[in-house]
């Protein structure tokens, strides 16, 4: 038994109900746990603005002139339509993770004649494994975490792509008239008309975005991350009184149940902040519900 | 061994019938794409069942969350907000054990806890809960003057519904109802990797391709195939959607028709 949080849980077998409940939910693994879900908010945290800037850039790369550039950029939002994600996720976390030690096998073993594919095996030699194979147990596991977020940024990217080429699109053509009526380049146009003004379309494609991404979050766990559903799994599994102080029949169930309850939250709780930014941005648009606000100020 | 074999082997080899093992080695692309598209069965029966089902229980929703009075309306809502702000996945996991609970309470439910009946059931919620969403938004969407016409023809409760409220609303619906069908459909590859066991290496095309993936040490042969698969499958479904839509728009001019829309197909 290891370090708890209240001094009468020292002896767990003697204690019943709510105090017993109390001990029981301060354990060492449910502290891990409750840092779980704080993986998964850092996921959200770092994922957001990640796939917002790939999503930009494959956007960018769509409206592009310059013909391969441009199939680039629609090829990036078509590929990932029409195919299951969890599918794309499962693909991407090898195909990225043999990229790299693909890249760091040629940069640093140049001497190395084998083939990679040898037969069924991906073979790299020693000094470019990722992560080296002496490394900590930390290290594979932000390694794990960094490429959980690269595949959900590329996934979530070509759907922000998809949003924002129609957002660039919904821009009045006036606009960047006026724009170039001023001598505005190309560039200027792009940077000081456009992009202001797409986020008021953007939005409710984006927070629709936003709603999904919450939503993939559990699929974290296929990563092989110790994310929430891991430790549901783990924790609410029977337990012998040989192996815990706290044994228990199987109550998955109800690990379960409130993961449910969590994410019924988190969503209710962004429905309610996007549903504030949306009537802030649509302030004093020439929109329907721009003037709907009008009237009812009025 | 020809291609022919192998699908004589593993053609049905998802519904345990041919081969009992697996391939262990000599991965050819003829195995795979076997294999792969024989779990295929399993994502169009889950797709098709949930979605037949699901369609009359999203109408009565729809209708239930429309209505005025709040003891009928407030289930409804909770009912579309539960299905739909939460992920599938955890879903799955919640229904899984739960099942397994009830089967321990009442052995007589113990089919709950296989693929068959106990996915089956949560993706027919599932796809209640977003498909009654697009049906209220189309109900509510409903030309007022469509209404009116039907008061002044004196139709009321029923036969209003059947006669004037209920084709509109399916033509209004029918294109987000076509992108729901196909988001069902890929949210069928979900089953295997939840809760749900797959019994004797029984699995759908998502499982398969899994396997091949660990197995080869290669990812870039069977998720393609899957892929492939898929997009027939969507093809297909866009199709036999596509046949409805223009049945429902058939008594409209050509440019009022709705036209069907693909939009993202995004994880639930």
């Amino acid at each position: 038994m290891g370090a708890t949080i209240f001094s009468y849980c020292s002896d767990p077998s003697t204690i019943e109900g709510l105090k017993w409940l109390s001990c029981y939910l301060t354990t060492g693994k449910h502290i891990s746990m409750y840092w779980s879900f704080g993986t998964v908010l850092l996921l959200l945290a770092i994922t957001a603005p990640t796939a917002l800037a790939f999503g930009f850039a494959g956007a960018t790369a769509a409206r592009s002139r310059i013909a391969p550039v441009s199939w680039i950029g629609k090829g990036y939002t078509a590929i990932v339509r029409g195919v299951p994600d969890i599918a794309f996720f499962l693909f991407f976390v090898i195909a990225l993770d043999q990229l790299f030690e693909w890249i760091r096998h040629e940069v640093k073993c140049p001497d190395w004649t084998d083939p990679i594919r040898q037969g069924n095996d991906f073979v790299v030699c020693t000094e470019a494994k990722l992560p080296l194979g002496n490394a900590a147990a930390w290290v594979h596991d932000t390694y794990a975490f960094f490429l959980a977020v690269l595949t959900f940024s590329i996934v979530f990217g070509a759907f922000a792509a998809n949003v924002l080429t129609g957002a660039m699109r919904a821009v009045p053509r006036a606009q960047i008239e006026t724009g170039e009526a001023y001598g505005m380049t190309e560039r200027q146009t792009f940077w000081r008309i456009m992009v202001p003004q797409m986020w008021v379309y953007a939005l409710p494609g984006l927070s629709n975005l936003w709603m999904v991404l919450i939503k993939a979050t559990p699929l974290l766990f296929l990563l092989g991350i110790e994310d929430i559903v891991y430790w549901a799994r783990d924790l609410g599994a029977t337990k012998t009184p040989k192996f815990t102080d706290y044994p228990h029949g199987d109550w998955r169930m109800w690990y379960f149940l409130a993961l449910l309850v969590f994410y019924l939250c988190f969503t209710k709780l962004s429905e309610i902040v996007l549903d504030r930014i949306n009537r802030r941005l649509t302030l004093g648009q020439a929109t329907a519900a721009g003037e709907a606000q009008r009237k009812a100020a009025a | 061994m020809t291609c022919w074999d192998v699908i004589s082997d593993y053609g049905l080899r998802s519904l345990g019938f041919g081969e009992r093992l697996l391939p262990r080695d000599d991965f050819t692309i003829c195995k795979q794409v076997v294999l792969i598209g024989s779990g295929m069965i399993w994502n169009v029966y889950f797709g098709t069942v949930a979605l037949l089902a699901g369609f009359f229980l999203a109408v009565g929703t729809a209708v239930a969350k429309a209505s005025a009075n709040p003891l009928i309306r407030k289930p409804a809502e909770w009912f579309i907000f539960v299905f739909r702000g939460s992920p599938l996945f955890i879903q799955f996991f919640f229904a899984y054990f739960a099942f397994v609970s009830l089967k321990g309470a009442v052995p007589a439910l113990g089919g709950l806890t296989a693929a068959w009946l106990g996915a089956v059931i949560v993706l027919f919620l599932n796809t209640a809960a977003y498909s009654a969403e697009i049906f209220y938004g189309a109900l509510m969407s409903i030309p007022k003057g469509d209404i009116e016409a039907a008061d002044a023809y004196g139709m009321t409760g029923w036969k209003r519904f059947r006669r004037i409220t209920f084709p509109t609303m399916m033509r209004l619906a029918w294109p987000s109802y076509t992108n729901e069908a196909i988001f069902l459909f890929h949210a069928t590859t979900l089953v295997f990797f939840s809760g749900f066991p797959s019994r004797g290496q029984m699995g759908d095309a998502l499982y398969y391709a899994n396997y091949f993936a660990d197995k080869t040490f290669n990812p870039f042969v069977p998720y393609p195939i899957l892929a492939c698969y898929f997009i027939i499958l969507t093809l297909i479904v866009i199709g036999i959607f596509g046949l409805v839509n223009a049945r429902l728009n058939r008594h409209l001019p050509q440019q009022n028709r709705g036209k069907l829309r693909l939009r993202l197909n995004l994880i639930r």
